[in-house]
This record gives C-alpha cells, sequence and structure tokens, in this order.
C-alpha cells in the first residue's frame, strides 16, 4: 500500500524583487512520506516553509522541482480531491452565505444528491460547535466561528486525508480542546491527518510523528517519543530531610541546586553521572529520595535549536556558494 | 459540467446579494420618468426616443455589470483567498473560470430579459395611448419584435466584454482589468475605421499594423444595430447568424486565453 502522501525532493522558488528579480527559496528539497491513518505535525515558525507545502500539496502553487503523491496519485489529479479535505490558514469565505449555504455549496461540487447534503452540512456544523448562527451570513460571524466552518468544509466529503494548516488559529480554549478532540476522532476513525502548527503543545498532544520544517528545509522528522528521548539533558532530583553531608555529597556534580523548603531540595544532575550511584548513597546518609525524572527537551527547545542549526547551516552554505 | 454549473449559480446568487438586481429598478424608473416626459415635449417621435433609450440603457447597464462584476469573478476570489478552499474540491480551474464567466452571463441574461420586458411594457403603454392616426407616422410598430434583435446582439456583445473582463483578471489587479476592458470597449466600437486606415494613409506599415490590430481588436460596432432596428429598417438573418458566430468565436479565444493563463497560476 503507497503511503497516504509522498513527498519526493519538493522544492518551490519565488522571483522576489521589482526589477531585478532574483530567486528565493521557499521550500528546499523536502521529502517526506505518511502512512495511511498517521496524524503527522507539520511544525516550524512563520515563513518556514509550512504554508507554501501545504499549497503545493492542493497545487495552489506549482513546484520549482520534485513531485509529491496522494493516495498515490500525482497532486493536481482532480478525482483524488474527493477523498481530500483542506483548511487553509486564515480561511475566507463567502461572507454573503451562510454557513449552511456555504457548507451546502461545497457539498454540491461532490455531486451529493440534496438531502444527504442536508444531512451532512448539519451534521458537520453540530460537530464544530456552531449552532443557530448556522444560518447568519459568514460576514457577521466571528475569526474563530469561521475557522469552525473551515474545519467543518474540510470534512465535508468525509475525506481519507485531510490537511489542516494551523487548525488552531484564532480559535479560544474550548476551541482548541473540541479541535484536538476532533483530530483524534477523525486519527480513530483511520483517516490521515496532516496539519501545520507553530503551536508545539497541539503537536505533543496529537501527533504520532512530526517534521520540524525551518528556512525551508525539513530540520527533523520522526516519531515524537524518539525525538524527546533522544533528547533527555539531565536528571532532576527531589530530595527531602536532606543533610548538610548529602548535600557536600551532591554539590561537586549538580548543575544547579534549589532550597525548596524544610530540607527539600531540588536538584539538576547532568547526563555524566548515572542517578543509581547517587541515590544510594544518598540514601545511606539518610535522605529520602521525593522524585526522580529525566529533563528532557521539550518541543519547544528542540524547535528552537534546530531552527538554530537550519539557520546557521543555511549560513555556512550560502558562505560556500558566495566562494565557489 | 455539474461543478460548472454550481459555480455559475453561486456567481448568479452572488450578484443578487450583492443588490446588482437594483439597477433594474433604476432602469424601470428611467424609462418610465422619460416616457412621461417624452410625451409632454415631443409629437410622434417619442416612441423612437424610448427605442433609442431603451436599447442603450439595456448596453450601458450591462456593460457596467460585464465590467465591474466581471473583473471581480476570479480576481475577487484570488485576493480574499477563498479560492483555496475551492479549488481543493474535485473542480478544475478550467471549470472554475467557466462556471464564473457562465454565472455572469446568467446574471447578464436576466438583467437583459427584464429591461427588455420594462421596456415592452413602457411600448405598449405608449402605443396603447397613442391614437391610430398618429402611430401610422412612426417608422416602426410600437411594439415592435424586431426589437429583440438588437438586444440579442447587445447580449452577445455584453458575452464579449464579460469574455475580456474575466480574460484581463486572470493576470492583472481589478483596477486595471477594467480599464483594460473599458478601453477595449471604446476601441472596439471605432474598429470599423482602422480597416479602413489603408485609404487615408501612405505608409504600408501602418496600414499593416492598423489591419493587424484591426482582426486582433473586437470590432464591438458590428453588434450595435440600435439604430436600424428603431428606424424600421431590416436587419437580416444572416447578418445576426454572422456577427453572432463572430461574437461566440472571439469568445471562445478569450476563454481558452483565460483558462490557459489561470491554470498555470500560483496561488501565493
Amino acid at each position: 500500500m503507497p503511503p497516504a502522501i509522498q513527498i519526493e525532493e519538493l522544492t518551490k522558488d519565488y522571483a522576489i524583487g521589482f526589477w531585478r528579480k532574483r530567486p528565493y527559496r521557499a521550500l528546499d528539497r523536502l521529502s517526506l512520506a505518511i502512512e495511511a491513518g498517521e496524524v503527522f505535525g507539520f511544525l516550524g515558525p512563520n515563513g518556514a516553509g509550512k504554508t507554501t507545502t501545504l499549497k503545493l500539496l492542493m497545487q495552489l502553487i506549482f513546484p520549482t522541482s520534485g513531485r509529491a503523491e496522494i493516495l498515490g496519485h500525482p497532486v493536481g489529479h482532480v478525482a483524488t480531491r474527493r477523498q481530500i479535505g483542506y483548511l487553509p490558514e486564515n480561511p475566507y469565505f463567502y461572507d454573503y452565505l451562510t454557513a449552511e449555504e456555504l457548507l451546502d455549496y461545497f457539498a454540491q461540487l461532490f455531486g451529493y444528491a440534496a438531502a444527504d447534503r442536508r444531512t451532512r452540512v448539519s451534521r458537520l456544523l453540530d460537530k464544530v460547535g456552531i449552532g443557530a448562527e448556522r444560518r447568519l451570513q459568514l460576514r457577521k460571524f466571528s475569526k474563530g466561528m469561521v475557522q469552525r466552518v473551515g474545519i467543518a468544509q474540510a470534512l465535508i466529503n468525509d475525506p481519507a486525508v485531510i490537511f489542516l494548516d494551523e487548525p488552531m488559529s484564532g480559535l479560544d480554549p474550548l476551541g482548541r480542546r473540541d479541535v484536538r478532540r476532533l483530530i483524534l476522532e477523525l486519527r480513530d476513525q483511520g483517516r490521515t491527518v496532516f496539519f501545520s502548527s507553530h503551536i508545539l503543545a497541539d503537536a505533543e498532544a496529537l501527533c504520532s510523528r512530526v517534521g520540524v520544517v525551518a528556512g525551508g528545509r525539513l530540520a527533523a522528522a520522526g516519531r515524537l517519543s524518539d525525538m524527546l528521548a533522544f533528547e533527555i539533558r539531565g536528571w532532576e532530583l527531589v530530595i527531602a530531610n536532606a543533610s548538610p553531608e548529602s548535600l557536600a555529597r551532591l554539590a561537586p556534580i549538580a548543575r544547579k541546586t534549589t532550597d525548596i523548603s524544610h530540607g527539600r531540595y531540588s536538584v539538576e544532575l547532568s547526563l555524566d553521572h548515572p542517578p543509581e550511584q547517587v541515590l544510594a548513597d544518598l540514601s545511606a546518609m539518610g535522605a529520602s529520595v521525593v522524585s526522580l525524572n529525566p529533563i528532557r527537551d521539550t518541543l519547544e527547545d528542540f524547535f528552537v535549536r534546530r531552527v538554530a542549526e537550519a539557520g546557521s547551516a543555511r549560513s555556512v552554505e550560502e558562505a560556500a556558494h558566495a566562494r565557489d | 459540467m455539474r461543478a460548472i454549473s454550481r459555480i455559475a449559480v453561486s456567481v448568479f446568487r452572488e450578484s443578487v446579494r450583492d443588490r446588482v438586481p437594483y439597477n433594474l429598478v433604476l432602469f424601470a424608473v428611467l424609462l418610465i420618468a422619460s416616457s412621461f416626459l417624452l410625451g409632454q415635449l415631443t409629437a410622434g417621435q417619442d416612441v423612437k426616443i424610448i427605442k433609442d433609450l431603451g436599447l442603450a440603457a439595456t448596453a450601458v447597464f450591462g456593460l457596467f455589470i460585464a465590467i465591474f462584476i466581471g473583473i471581480g469573478l476570479v480576481s475577487k476570489e484570488v485576493e480574499r483567498r477563498s479560492i483555496y478552499a475551492l479549488l481543493a474540491k474535485p473542480i478544475s480551474r478550467p471549470e472554475l473560470v467557466l462556471g464564473k464567466y457562465a454565472g455572469l452571463v446568467l446574471t447578464l441574461a436576466v438583467n437583459v430579459a427584464v429591461m427588455t420586458i420594462a421596456l415592452y411594457v413602457v411600448l405598449a403603454y405608449m402605443t396603447w395611448t397613442t391614437p391610430p392616426a398618429l402611430q401610422t407616422a412612426w417608422d416602426a410598430p410600437g411594439v415592435d419584435p424586431a426589437l429583440l434583435k438588437a438586444v440579442f446582439l447587445i447580449f452577445v456583445e455584453l458575452m464579449l466584454i464579460t469574455g475580456l473582463a474575466l480574460f484581463f483578471s486572470t493576470f492583472s489587479t481589478p483596477m486595471l482589468s477594467a480599464a483594460l476592458t473599458f478601453g477595449l470597449y471604446i476601441v472596439g466600437h471605432f474598429n470599423a475605421d482602422l480597416r479602413n486606415f489603408e485609404q487615408v494613409v501612405e505608409s504600408r506599415s501602418a496600414a499593416w499594423l492598423a489591419r493587424g490590430l484591426y482582426h486582433i481588436l473586437p470590432d464591438l460596432s458590428a453588434f450595435d444595430v440600435k439604430t436600424q432596428v428603431v428606424h424600421g429598417l431590416a436587419v437580416p438573418g444572416g447578418y445576426l447568424a454572422l456577427t453572432t458566430g463572430y461574437g461566440l468565436l472571439y469568445i471562445a479565444a478569450l476563454l481558452i486565453a483565460a483558462t490557459f493563463i489561470f491554470s498555470r497560476r500560483d496561488f501565493k
């Protein structure tokens, strides 16, 4: 079975400048394969190339080089779009239509019969939490409500693959929770979800795998758990009843010691010192261990570091290119 | 085909919600007020003037609808980014362009039909209130079916202008599209002069250029048979067919060019 989404060496250059046009590479040889049923988080800061990638996949723009397939068909294959849903970033819809009319219009483009359309529209608007407002023109909708309508229209055809560009954008905490729940529901139904975000907590809560894109390049891709496990930076040890001698034992190996209160201390240990021996020594000195936790990189840290690495790699390459 | 008709209906609905039909009210008021005033001022010429005014107003009102909605058909979708969600649906870009075009043609057809009915109603009223002795002085009957020939060619011309507006809007800004379309409308009505340009200039290259432009630019004066119809002169069926054929060919060329450009465009 081919991957649900296959991206190979996808590259997009734009010409920028008014008089003297010069190329700007928005996406640089991106390759990814997303299996059916995955929730894939496509992460990166603004301007990293996330929306460019999604637009290439929707063939709203054409690649300079490289190729991509969705469900085994090249992007742009019109019939494949029957199985695809897409929520654009900061969506805008015809504001003279009501939410119901908009969804009905899109459902018509899929050729559904009137009764089927009514059922779909009503079910989806219920699902995204648009109540009586569904009969109001969209010009009266708030940003968050338009976003909800946008999610509903992306699901009008029960798509097998759903592309969501910044789906949490413009939503209040309640809305974000609803969308998270919806994405997990889609996953449970066996659908493939590809969503872009710069909100890392959403990715941590939802994704089986992530790709981090920075400066138009894929900086990292893989299972979130693998990435975070790989990035353990040390240990956080909390002890109680710490005597002066147990503190003296910890002093040479602690990166940082914080006095919490009444003989309770939080100690940050580096990875160079396996915690087992330290725990045994402290026990012998009468200190009790309250907790021991690995200090992992949060996705935030990981993200910032990879972005910085991608930036410096690019500068090195550009410098080399300039020398040539 | 289904997608084209759905998009066309949505364009029609948008034009209705954008209060385009208000122009019909203005048209009716203009006609009724004019007929009342002319009845006070002129003797025997009033029906002719109403026909002239009615046909000219149909053309002008249609022109404004064709240009101002036509330039926004595609560019507004791109500018407001509503095209992103639309193109993710199972429709091709040519279907989108053709659907948009068909939608505006539908809007124009309804407008022209309503204006024509209004014109006939006013003419019927004037015929009814004019003594038969005075009617004998008219060049053509008051309620003259031949008016439909002029209306039909106005409609074909409006379809062509819509094609021009749509074509320009696939690659330029709405303002520029409006200027270019309006410019071509003006040039198109004087295009016939280019055909005879070689008789008034010495330079062969200038004559060639004029001849080339004559063939490239639309000859819109061909669609104007208002004067003949109003004065009761014959407009042969062959002329109607040939002019319509010319219009449809020109429209087809414009739509092919528009879909060609639009199908290769990046929506950044």
